[in-house]
């Protein structure tokens, strides 16, 4: 298992890596540096700020400089549009927010979409099956960009019912509309799989071994097929993971919760390459630890790896 | 001969026999399309598919205005007078800042099939030739491959893609290039494990006896053998890669104006709902929605008719 851990690590790390290295290289190519004027400023004063960021240092001395400072003082660099800002400052502003409905997203569309995976298989080729089917394959064509508006359309607009944006110290009224939205492809993922997966196991010999056992159909179903089933369950909640974080954007730029993504999405918008990078770089991160912590707990879970 | 009741019919097929008249054989592709023509909703599918299709090139001869004209008349009042309408030619109404959702309707469905098609095209060839001389191959340099893919598949790709188009110009063309830098590696994966399924089996080592070199086995003869996940999977890809451009199409870093895509007029419809003019998010959704659902039965009929396990 430890061995397995550090094979993991090893992966891990140059993933990483290379992530900062390709987005850096990208930046250095983008056209203009970033105090690049319309009104040029005196050479002395521009090499004065560029010595200041270090950015009259080679590339790879920058480089260099930038990945240490984020493994060691936890420092992504500054923002060269807003000079009061750093990307330390919008990560400890926003991250909460993302992180709080992001959490409650993920949650929701895990146990929602198990359930209903669960019951669809236990109720297989039953009416009950074929609508939750049927839903979940529509579903799944529901991205939160798709969500989204609609929601406010029907509960905002024409119900009345839910504020349309805004955070308000993540009172359950803000929280219901991006919840909904960013869980329902999600949870309809989870559901299909979870249904192909527990017909699987419950065609299996040793589910067969427990009925014949005489054992009542609930304990079958708690104590022998749900762990099983929850296999490639696991697997895909890595990948659900980066869907989420990907989707947070469009959550925090359309619901106006005040998260990352509005901070991410406007430093794409007006060029603010510093902030871009690191950004991208903490997306990554979490990405690349929570693929790690995933195929860890795969490895735990399941008994035929060994490693 | 007594107990022959019919002897007419055991004449006619002694003479099948005698002729070596066989009975007609089906090749599996044969099998597959007779199982998919069977499936209603993946044919449903193709059939509104292949109308939507259809729309794209004939509707524009229909268009009474282009995809950028504005209607200066009836710019300053969408909500009242923009809607939906046969008598001014605006068939699907007005945009929010007047230009004619029809022919942009047309504009962003072509350009978001274009999108799903390229990226699922991209995946198709890098990996599937990927995927198959890694794992026909072997050894470290499989190692070092497979490996190279694990670490690729870890970046959150859409972060990337959305930096790519910041720093270049934001064009379908840099659009094509970032996606298709990434919808490879699932494919290339799958390949893989079916090449090494594959690699043992007779028919190889008879064309590897028979002195014929790596690549061309590859190409020749395990490529054909793979098809059928392919095209499987390659359907599935492409609803994947439209989603993905309307994504960020919608975050509007997608293509530039006056091109236009299904995620963008998402975006821009998703943005006046509060103004009433609610169609001009309702026709990009259906268009997007009905493409998108299409290509999930139309995939899930071929993975039913090519893959024999699920039967």
């Amino acid at each position: 298992m430890l061995n397995y851990v550090i094979r993991r690590l090893l992966v891990a790390v140059p993933t990483l890596l290379i992530l900062i290295i390709i987005c850096f290289y990208l930046m250095q190519t983008a056209p203009g540096g970033p105090f690049t004027s319309e009104r040029p400023l005196p050479p002395q004063v521009l090499a004065n700020i560029e010595a200041k960021y270090g950015l009259d240092q080679p590339h790879y001395k920058q480089l260099y400089n930038y990945v240490v400072g984020i493994v060691t003082q936890f420092d992504f660099g500054p923002s060269y549009q807003y000079k009061d800002r750093s990307v330390n400052d919008i990560i400890s502003q926003g991250f909460p927010v993302t992180l709080t409905y992001g959490f409650i997203s993920f949650v929701v569309a895990t146990i929602v979409g198990v359930s209903l995976g669960v019951i669809a298989a236990i109720r297989h080729n039953t009416a009950l099956d074929y609508i939750a089917v049927g839903a979940t394959f529509s579903a799944q064509a529901l991205p939160n960009f798709v969500m989204a508006p609609i929601l406010i359309y029907v509960f905002t607009l024409k119900l009345g019912l839910l504020p349309g944006g805004g955070w308000n110290g993540g009172q359950w009224q803000y929280l219901i509309m991006p919840v909904i939205a960013l869980s329902t492809s999600f949870f309809a993922s989870v559901a299909r799989i979870t249904r192909s997966s527990m017909l699987e196991v419950l065609n299996s010999n040793f589910i067969r071994t427990a009925r014949a056992k005489g054992l009542p159909e609930t304990t079958i179903i708690w104590r022998h097929a749900l762990k099983p089933t929850l296999m490639p369950v696991v697997s895909y909640l890595g990948p659900a993971f980066v869907g989420m974080i990907t989707g947070s954007v469009v959550i925090d730029i359309y619901f106006s919760t005040g998260g990352i993504g509005r901070f991410y999405v406007n430093s794409a918008l007006n060029r603010d390459y510093a902030v871009m990078l690191g950004l991208t770089i903490l997306y990554g991160g979490l990405t690349v630890l929570f693929n790690l912590l995933t195929d860890l707990l795969y490895a735990w879970l399941d008994p035929k790896i060994r490693y | 001969m007594g107990m022959v009741k019919d002897p007419e019919r055991v004449e006619a097929i002694a003479d099948n026999i005698a002729d070596a008249r066989e009975v007609k054989g089906r090749s599996l592709w044969q099998d597959a399309m007779g199982r998919f023509v069977h499936n209603k909703a993946a044919v449903g599918s193709v059939i509104i598919l292949a109308g939507i299709l259809l729309f794209t090139i004939v509707g524009p001869y229909f268009a009474v205005w282009s995809n950028e004209e504005i209607d200066w008349a009836r710019m300053a009042n969408v909500a009242d007078v923009g809607q939906p309408s046969y008598e001014n030619g605006h068939f699907f109404g007005l945009d929010s800042i007047g230009r004619d959702l029809y022919s942009r309707t047309i504009q962003g469905t072509l350009t978001s099939l274009m999108v799903g098609v390229v990226g699922a095209s991209v995946a198709v060839v890098i990996g599937t030739l990927y995927g198959a001389i890694s794992g026909f191959v072997g050894g470290w340099i499989d190692n070092a491959m497979m490996r190279t893919v694990d670490i690729l598949i870890a970046i959150p790709y859409m972060f990337v893609i959305i930096l790519l188009m910041v720093i270049f110009e934001r064009s379908l063309i840099m659009l094509f290039v970032g996606i298709g830098l990434f919808s490879w590696l699932d494919m290339s994966r799958i390949v893989r494990g079916q090449t090494l399924a594959l690699k043992h089996k007779e028919f190889i080592e008879a064309a590897r006896a028979a002195g014929v070199g790596w690549f061309v086995i590859v190409v020749r003869h395990i490529m054909p053998n793979l098809m059928g996940v392919v095209v499987v999977y390659a359907t599935l890809l492409v609803p994947g890669m439209i989603m993905a451009e309307s994504f960020i199409s919608f975050l509007g870093l997608g293509v530039q104006e006056p091109n236009t895509s299904l995620g963008a007029l998402i975006s821009d419809g998703a943005g006046t709902i509060m103004y009433d003019q609610i169609w001009q998010l309702a026709i990009p959704l259906t268009f997007f929605l009905t493409i998108v659902i299409s290509l999930f039965f139309i995939g899930d009929g071929l993975r039913d008719a090519l893959d024999p396990k699920d039967r």
